[in-house]
């Protein structure tokens, strides 16, 4: 499938705030520092611009507002309505945190509920397509799930500096989305796909089916949105990329600054694994979309 | 409202593509291309048209596939390795997943005739209905930015002021060898029910759970070539010869 950067930037992002939210809203952070105000201003900010950039794909986005009409089919009209829904509770813990130093139990209860089943309506957008055998999974929404809390934890850590509970937390997200990740891609790699080039002409009945010629000399749109293969050239070579950036030094960072404890260097060693985390999951998404193989490509 | 008609629609208007007769000449892409960029909704756009990189919207594509059974590569062995040209558009599914994934409501399956449509004004262009069809049947116009789709020419099959013979779909009417059949298909005793039930019409990729209306209708056997060609060839066969020819195939026998 085409990687469209708007989707990957809105899918991580998004997710990224989303995971933080949620720790905002256990109330891991103690409302009256001024890096708890910050991290409601962050989640705030990631959420924003991952819906911005989910717009910068559409053929018609001064008619996006419609997309919110079709919540009981769509996992799209749904994620937008809760992204929406979300936000209004989370906003209002920010500004109960900004201006009065508190943090509202129910309040924050909400923003969790409202984030999770936002992030999970996300993931439920790929993973309810038939038509990609790799992502029609409940395992997709796991690992979006735990690639979310894992973020949550990290960007939650960095803000605290010195909370091992948040770094411990931290540290067991991301092995836990490690885990459903290499469980995912095994799945993916080993995966019979359930549509042939047989089943697709229903020609198997004769024998092998090969495409002899194709409809256009060119590409045309379904070629470059479903036979994206850029890259599945270096598919091997991304997935070190994100495996060393996704998980292991953010855990080499966490494991610095919980040995340091607290401090400059501690500080630096917890933001340099929220960057870390952050590209590893950008590779992670641009490998989820552009290893994805479409049904349709049984008939090219 | 994207959700499915909440009863099967009885009427169920689609095509029935013979795979024995086309012979793959393009005409029903042409003729859907040119009917459809001037009627329902914005036109089928092309991009850079006379550059080198060419590309457009088209509803309905032919596909050329190359068959071979087991050990059907050398001719008159186990059967012949054949082509097999295969037009392709929308197959208006009963579950069209298309549908059901549009976040606007602007894919809709019509009741009254099972016809899966997009109303263009309502189309955000996000792509999502072509990702969920597995049979490509949807394209993004670049230019309008909205889906385009098969519309089983909805505007030629209840048109009135055109002649009764024009009331079939651009495709069916402009195929030269009747390959493409328009009809309901929710009739049992309708024409098209009648050739799928004879001549075993099957659906594309029945196990993507989409009950597509459209059926294609399988390649009839053919006869192995090692079986019509005679053992002694045509040429050395001078059986049955009479008078003067028999006395000639003779002496130069002979000679």
């Amino acid at each position: 499938m085409h990687p469209a950067y708007s989707i990957i930037v809105f899918t991580t992002l998004s997710g990224l705030g989303y995971g933080l939210a949620v720790v905002l809203g256990l109330g891991f952070l103690d409302p009256s520092l001024l890096m708890t105000k910050l991290a409601y201003l962050t989640s705030l900010a990631l959420i924003s611009i991952g819906l911005a950039a989910s717009l910068l794909h559409l053929g018609n986005p001064q008619r996006a507002w419609r997309a919110l009409s079709q919540w009981r089919s769509s996992w799209l009209s749904r994620e937008g309505v809760m992204a929406i829904a979300t936000f209004i509770p989370l906003t209002f813990s920010a500004a109960l945190a900004i201006f009065a130093d508190r943090h509202d139990v129910i309040l924050g209860f909400i923003t969790v509920l409202g984030a999770l089943v936002t992030v999970y309506c996300t993931s439920m957008i790929y993973a309810s397509l038939k038509t990609v055998d790799s992502w029609h999974t409940k395992l997709t929404p796991l690992c979006f799930l735990l690639f979310s809390l894992a973020g949550g934890f990290l960007f939650a850590s960095a803000f605290v500096g010195n909370g091992l509970v948040e770094e411990l937390l931290a540290l067991l997200f991301v092995f836990l989305a490690l885990i459903a990740k290499l469980v995912w891609r095994n799945r993916a790699t080993t995966l019979l796909p359930i549509s042939t080039p047989e089943t697709a002409t229903g020609l198997g009945f004769i024998g092998k089916v090969r495409l002899f010629e194709r409809p256009h000399t060119l590409d045309n749109y379904l070629t470059r949105e479903m036979g994206f293969r850029v890259a599945r050239k270096h598919a091997a070579k991304l997935w070190v990329i994100a495996f060393i950036c996704g998980v292991v030094l953010p855990i080499l960072a966490l494991l610095l600054a919980m040995t340091i404890g607290e401090g400059l260097t501690a500080q630096i060693a917890l933001v340099f694994s929220v960057i870390a985390y952050v590209l590893g999951i950008l590779v992670e998404r641009w490998l989820f979309f552009g290893e994805a193989k479409h049904a349709v490509m049984n008939y090219y | 409202m994207t959700s499915l008609p909440q009863n099967r629609t009885a009427k169920k208007l689609g095509l029935v593509i013979d795979l024995d007769v086309c012979v793959g000449c393009h005409a029903c892409v042409i003729s859907c291309k040119e009917w459809n960029t001037g009627g329902y909704g914005s036109a089928l756009s092309d991009q850079h048209p006379y550059g080198a990189d060419v590309s457009g919207t088209f509803l309905n594509r032919i596909h050329s596939f190359e068959v071979a059974p087991e050990g059907g590569q050398i001719i008159g062995e186990a059967g012949d390795a054949r082509v097999v040209h295969f037009p392709k558009s929308c197959l208006h599914c009963e579950d069209a997943p298309c549908v059901t994934v549009c976040p606007t409501g602007a894919s809709y399956k019509r009741v009254e005739d099972g016809i899966v449509l997009v109303d263009e004004d309502k189309c955000i262009g996000c792509g999502l209905c072509a990702w969920a069809c597995a049979y490509g049947a949807r394209e993004m116009d670049l230019a309008a930015g909205v889906m385009k789709k098969c519309t089983l020419c909805v505007d030629r099959v209840y048109n009135e002021t055109l002649k009764q013979e024009d009331r079939v779909p651009s495709c069916v009417r402009t195929c030269p060898v009747n390959a493409r059949h328009f009809g309901d298909l929710g009739d049992p005793n309708s024409d098209v029910a009648i050739m799928v039930v004879e001549r075993g019409g099957f659906d594309l990729m029945p196990e993507q759970g989409t009950r597509p209306t459209n059926k294609y209708l399988p390649p009839r056997p053919r006869t192995s070539l090692s079986d019509s060609a005679p053992i002694i060839p045509l040429a050395e066969n001078t059986e049955g010869a009479r008078g003067f020819f028999a006395w000639l195939d003779k002496t130069l026998d002979r000679i």
